[in-house]
């Protein structure tokens, strides 16, 4: 049912994935604009992205003391690759780039590998405040990632594969969600963040005047915001085939249903970053810890035991 | 193809292990070494056994993250970039390595490896190699792992100088409630 696509698709899915992102940051500039009363046309908010895409890639780069100039690109360049090459195994209806046998391992690989990004691109420029948002990056993965890995081993478990379009087959009576939400809830604020949006911003957060961002400019600073609004979409794309049917659905055609449900998801994330204040990680990781992941163990075993009696 | 791609991850490999010690800067160390890792992977990839090879990204990235974190905090000055040599003790850790290299190369022609058919692909490879490696030692290994993790929080139990309710003051009550 998931079979793979044409080579071409390689050249698709990054547009794909930079479509849904620039959907993601208009909305989110819509709902900023409501809120502070300033103007919510769409053209208005489309004009203030360019805008701002346009000064980001016009204006000079920054360049400081002592720098570790190869650390600091590779971070900032990895964001985005990470993205990209974690969704080569998020099918779209049918297409998908490669159905990996061990798919969801893979996404968990490129996911991880934001966090070697973020701090290196945290330390590249000999910054304090730079130096810090790389390590509250570590902090923060550190807590949301065994709930995160659990959520995943819940759908692992009640697919019994790790191979993307296996997972959806097997949602053909009743989405993963129904009778795991407590892994899908853990999933989706993992999404949050290992792309540092919204309530877990810490490790680019204003008290740190912006953290891993406040010394990287121009074309870096575009690469790096373009990056986390990619990581964003990329997990809100594979929250729907593990937990949300994939492309399954009655009368649409399956892409039309994966675009729908990423829609959705990428929504209530964008809405989640406006409605939920910045948490700050000494109060994260303790919940994280004793909270989410005790909870994520226990939807395992309820995946184990409903997999054991079937 | 095989062949090429096991070669360049080869060179890769041993290259950017051996920048590990021409390097001036743990952060740099860490991630050539991470770097190996990820082309040590490559190879086990190679091998047909992707499971094993994608986790070994997964807990190499992870690994190694901290690690830095670690290796900065021990060793570096933590908001510059000091330059350090990565080498300490050249003549007794060239000998060493040298002496395990040698042994595992002799190992490796002097082994009696398994014969079995060629080009035969072995159904659930992840699972007989887990069995050959751990089968008889499961107990051992879980033991191992046990040991491990308590070391490393005690260690930094006993290296950080305020205790776990620091943070919640005398009153345990907390600093904003």
């Amino acid at each position: 049912m998931v079979e793979p696509a044409p080579w071409w698709a390689v050249l698709v899915v990054p547009a794909v994935l930079g479509a849904f992102a620039t959907g993601a940051v208009l909305a989110s500039r819509l709902l900023a604009a409501r809120a502070s009363g300033a103007p919510s046309r769409p053209r208005a908010v489309l004009g203030g992205m360019c805008d701002d895409v346009a000064g980001l890639l016009v204006s000079r780069r920054r360049t400081t003391l002592a720098s570790d100039l190869v650390l600091w690109r590779l971070g900032v360049v990895g964001v985005p690759v990470a993205a990209i090459l974690a969704v080569a195994v998020v099918p779209l209806g049918h297409w998908v780039v490669d159905d990996l046998r061990v798919g969801v391992v893979w996404f968990n690989a490129m996911e991880i590998l934001t966090w070697a990004a973020v701090w290196a691109a945290g330390w590249g420029p000999n910054s304090a405040f730079s130096l810090v948002g790389g390590y509250r990056m570590v902090a923060q993965g550190l807590s949301y990632e065994l709930p995160h890995m659990f959520a995943l081993i819940g759908v692992a478990t009640a697919a019994g594969s790790l191979q993307v379009g296996s997972i959806v087959a097997h949602q053909r009576h009743l989405w993963f969600v129904v009778w795991m939400p407590v892994g899908f809830a853990a999933f989706l604020l993992s999404v949050l963040g290992f792309s540092f949006i919204g309530p877990f911003d810490q490790p680019a957060g204003a008290d740190l005047a912006g953290g891993v961002l406040v010394e990287v400019a121009g074309v870096d600073r575009l690469v790096l915001a373009v990056g986390r609004w990619l990581l964003l979409a990329a997990g809100a794309a594979m929250a729907v085939p593990l937990f949300l049917g994939g492309g399954l659905g009655p009368g649409l055609p399956a892409w039309a249903w994966s675009v729908l449900k990423t829609v959705g998801v990428l929504g209530a994330l964008v809405a989640t970053r406006h409605l939920v204040p910045t948490v700050r990680l000494e109060r994260w990781a303790p919940l994280a810890w004793l909270v989410l992941l005790p909870l994520t163990i226990v939807q395992d075993l309820v995946a184990a035991v409903v997999v054991l009696l079937r | 193809m095989g062949t090429i791609t096991f070669f360049v991850l080869a060179v890769a490999a041993s290259a950017l292990a051996v920048l590990v010690f021409v390097v001036d800067s743990m952060a740099r160390a860490t991630f050539c070494l991470l770097g190996s890792f990820l082309a040590a992977a490559g190879e086990v990839i190679l091998l047909g056994l992707s499971y094993l090879g994608t986790v070994i990204v997964v807990m190499m990235v992870m690994e190694m993250v901290i690690m830095a974190v670690f290796m900065v905090m021990y060793m570096m000055n933590p908001a510059g970039l000091m330059p350090m040599s990565m080498v300490h003790n050249r003549r007794g850790s060239l000998a060493i390595a040298g002496a395990v290299f040698a042994g595992l190369a002799v190992g490796i022609v002097a082994i009696r490896w398994p014969t079995t058919p060629r080009r035969r692909p072995v159904p659930r490879a992840t699972f007989e190699l887990g069995k050959a490696l751990m089968g008889p030692h499961m107990l051992t290994m879980v033991l191992l792992g046990v040991t491990l993790f308590s070391t490393m929080v005690v260690t930094v139990m006993l290296a950080v100088s305020h205790g776990r309710y620091d943070r919640l003051g005398d009153d345990l009550k907390g600093p904003d409630r």
